[in-house]
């Protein structure tokens, strides 16, 4: 299973960035999926998504999305092997046991670019499928489906 | 401060310094943030008599306590100012992403102080403000200038600049931002230009705080849900606001040649199925809005992309200057989008411009060869250039309806279609006493966002006059702009018919300031009578004269269209008044009474 983002649907509102991380940023379980958040944390910040919207302004392909599809590149080059994989195919992070941003091979090997980090915090993130930007998106441009 | 950035950014452009202050959380209470912000700092720092193009005048550009959080369509930032078009209070709206970036670098509203004596542009990356050097993008489109400044700062950068038309001081400038929107009227652009601002550019990597995370996820997700649910939805996508171009026709309210009709025969052409046929490419939405009314096209016939043209632009640059194809229109939104021009007082001030033409009140000599004539794309191409340049005419005309009729003479003084010296929008009142009061009383002259009058007049009969209809107008003056002062889009409620009782809980998960609807449409209530006196403070004379229409709503008939023959009587006008200020609490020349004032916590201000 993994994110589908229709780039020819996404009007570019970013609610789906400002969702991920308003109901992920800086969870202790960040990345963990088979959790429920319990709302206790998370930032109204787009910056601190696990998906980008590409603008050129403004063109005629003016948003491409870009979503992890959960190729697992990112865990196969893990040095310190911290990135599972969930009983729904879905790769997370184990923040304890990452290297941290001095590392940084997953965020190098992934064909997508959507594997992010902030100063805020010392390890990198990554789509968990928790659904929830799909939930915000007015124009049904993002769906869960299986691979 | 939760809910809020908690800052204000305070730049001189005269000495080119910036200063950085704390939002005082007593003012953000009283006021919320975003109209409400800029109205409390125009009326207490802005010194009695500025001249607007001085640098005495201030231009604040504030978000609201809802921008930049997860809450539909939490888009909107307001830009405030003394107004160069009516010597009043100017007010206008813009969404797209810019109020949303300047919450995360930190700052919910920008004081911009002083002139420069050489073009400028405002550099904010979070903590670090830089007043830069912009004379290479003097002189250029608005558009243009935001692509150059997103190619060489970075396309995560939001941007706001102004065109030809506000460098121009062309009296109704507008100011851009993310292709499409606009900041439109009352001349904020104008102002900008006066400072030398040609553009400001944000990024924000910060977070804004809530008070508690739990419920405002909770209602973050119910709101979205219950948009994403609304059986309306689908149909609002699919056209926008130009689902309103045939309706308007056929309740006789669209502008049609100056106002003389309320609909124009082969309106059809103008249609949003037509619109979508011909232009659309793809949907563009302001921030975290889930029912995007941005439609970004094409024209190939004239070979260029269009946000739009949305129903306001349809109105006036359509058929109040005859204008019946669909391309045409496109490309005469185009030119004003680049020149930095309000598409709605250039649409008025064509339209009047072509009927003083027909009548023989201006000729070929003051209009330098141009037949100004209906439907004339070439003509009213050319028009909007010379308005934006101030070329021969389009000098008269860029200073707004109410000053070129004193230079045109005849009896055009009666059909400038203008209240407090703003052009009147979109739509022709003379057969909806509800929509004709919304435009007589609308804070910052002739505009309609304030009180959408007219759907009311069509429910219940436009000709009657009756108390309804004021306090019609009066609910709708405080619910509307709500939305400006708390920095979100009105469209989910006005459009879809969203719960407007959802927006006090989630603002208080928000801030942490436990308040009902009725406390917050109290909020807007203080807003509107403290905006009613600083037009008695700024204009010698002000008052009951100044709430009039023109001459036309009682002097001519509706030409043509299901309100053919209508016309409002003077006296009926003077009645609606009456009964208007009568609710509000005014005296019969429309000043907030002492007692209105004391129970809005105003008395103390009203007394600077």
């Amino acid at each position: 299973m993994y994110l589908l983002a229709d780039s020819a649907k996404c009007s570019g509102c970013r609610a789906c960035l400002l969702a991920c991380a308003v109901f992920n940023a800086g969870s202790p379980i960040w990345g963990k999926p088979s959790q429920r958040q319990d709302g206790s944390y998370g930032e109204n910040n787009p910056k601190k998504g696990a998906l980008a919207i590409e603008t050129q302004f403004p063109g005629p392909d003016i948003f491409k999305v870009r979503t992890c599809t959960q190729c697992g590149a990112c865990a196969e080059v893990c040095p310190a092997d911290c990135i599972p994989q969930d009983q729904n195919g879905v790769y997370y992070i184990v923040q304890e046991q990452c290297l941290g941003c001095d590392c940084l091979k997953c965020a190098e090997v992934c064909p997508e670019d959507v594997i992010f980090t902030h100063a805020d915090y010392e390890a990198p993130w990554k789509c968990n499928l928790c659904g929830q930007c799909a939930a915000v998106c007015g124009v049904d441009a993002l769906s869960i489906v299986k691979a | 401060m939760n809910g809020y950035a908690g800052s204000i950014l305070r730049v001189n452009l005269t000495d080119k310094t910036v200063s950085k202050e704390p939002l005082d959380p007593e003012v953000a209470e009283k006021f919320l943030g975003g109209r409400g912000l800029g109205a409390y700092i125009l009326y207490s720092e802005v010194p009695k008599g500025a001249d607007p193009l001085g640098s005495q005048n201030k231009l604040i550009a504030s978000s609201g306590p809802l921008s930049g959080l997860l809450v539909p369509s939490a888009s909107k930032m307001d830009w405030t100012c003394k107004s160069p078009l009516t010597g009043g209070y100017a007010s206008a709206n813009v969404g797209g992403m810019q109020t949303a970036e300047l919450k995360y670098a930190g700052y919910d509203s920008i004081v911009v102080e002083g002139a420069s004596e050489t073009p400028v542009y405002l550099y904010i990356d979070d903590d670090d403000v830089e007043v830069r050097d912009a004379t290479p993008y003097w002189g250029q489109g608005c558009i243009t200038v935001e692509r150059a400044l997103k190619e060489e700062l970075g396309q995560g950068f939001q941007i706001a600049t102004i065109g030809p038309a506000g460098e121009n001081l062309v009296k109704y400038a507008c100011i851009a931002h993310d292709f499409g929107r606009r900041a439109g009227r009352g001349g904020v652009g104008t102002v900008m230009g006066a400072k030398k601002l040609k553009a400001i550019a944000v990024r924000g990597t910060k977070g804004i705080p809530v008070a508690d995370s739990r419920e405002f996820h909770r209602k973050a997700l119910e709101m979205y849900r219950a948009i994403k649910a609304n059986e309306l939805l689908e149909g609002w996508v699919r056209f926008g606001t130009a689902a309103t171009n045939a309706w308007a026709n056929e309740v006789g309210t669209f502008p049609t040649r100056n106002f003389q009709s309320g609909a124009i025969e082969g309106y059809e052409a103008l249609s949003a199925q037509v619109q979508l046929d011909t232009l659309f490419i793809r949907n563009k939405a302001c921030f975290a809005c889930p029912m995007p009314c941005g439609k970004y096209g094409y024209s190939r016939k004239h070979g260029v992309y269009v946000e739009g043209p949305e129903y306001e632009t349809a109105a006036l640059l359509g058929g109040n200057v005859g204008l019946l194809d669909m391309e045409d229109l496109a490309y005469a939104n185009h030119l004003c989008d680049e020149l930095g021009l309000d598409t709605i007082s250039t649409g008025n001030a064509i339209g009047f411009a072509a009927e003083c033409f027909e009548k023989g009140i201006i000729g070929t000599q003051e209009t330098d060869c141009i037949d100004i004539r209906w439907g004339d794309a070439a003509a009213i191409f050319a028009m909007i250039e010379k308005i934006a340049n101030r070329e021969g005419i389009g000098d008269i005309l860029a200073e707004g309806v109410r000053h070129a009729a004193t230079q045109f003479g005849g009896d055009s003084g009666n059909f400038a279609m203008q209240i407090k010296g703003m052009e009147i929008s979109g739509y022709e009142s003379r057969g909806g006493a509800t929509m004709l009061l919304s435009y007589m009383t609308c804070d910052v002259g002739g505009h309609h966002n304030r009180s959408w009058g007219i759907t009311y007049d069509v429910q219940v009969g436009g000709s009657t006059i009756s108390a309804d209809k004021a306090a019609k107008v009066i609910e709708l003056q405080h619910k509307r702009p709500l939305f400006d002062a708390l920095g979100a889009c009105r469209f989910p409620w006005v459009e879809i018919g969203f719960d407007l009782d959802q927006y006090a809980p989630i603002l208080k998960a928000a801030t942490g300031v436990d308040r009902t609807t009725e406390d917050l449409l109290r909020v807007s209530e203080r807003i509107w009578n403290l905006t009613r006196l600083y037009w008695f403070r700024e204009i010698e004379g002000f008052g009951r004269r100044w709430d009039l229409p023109p001459a036309r709503t009682w002097r001519d008939p509706v030409s043509s269209g299901p309100t053919a023959g209508k016309r409002i009587s003077r006296a009926d006008v003077e009645t609606l008044l009456d009964m208007y200020y009568e609710q509000r609490g005014w005296d019969e020349n429309g000043f907030p009474t002492a007692a209105k004032l004391a129970q809005l916590g105003l008395t103390e201000l009203a007394g600077r």
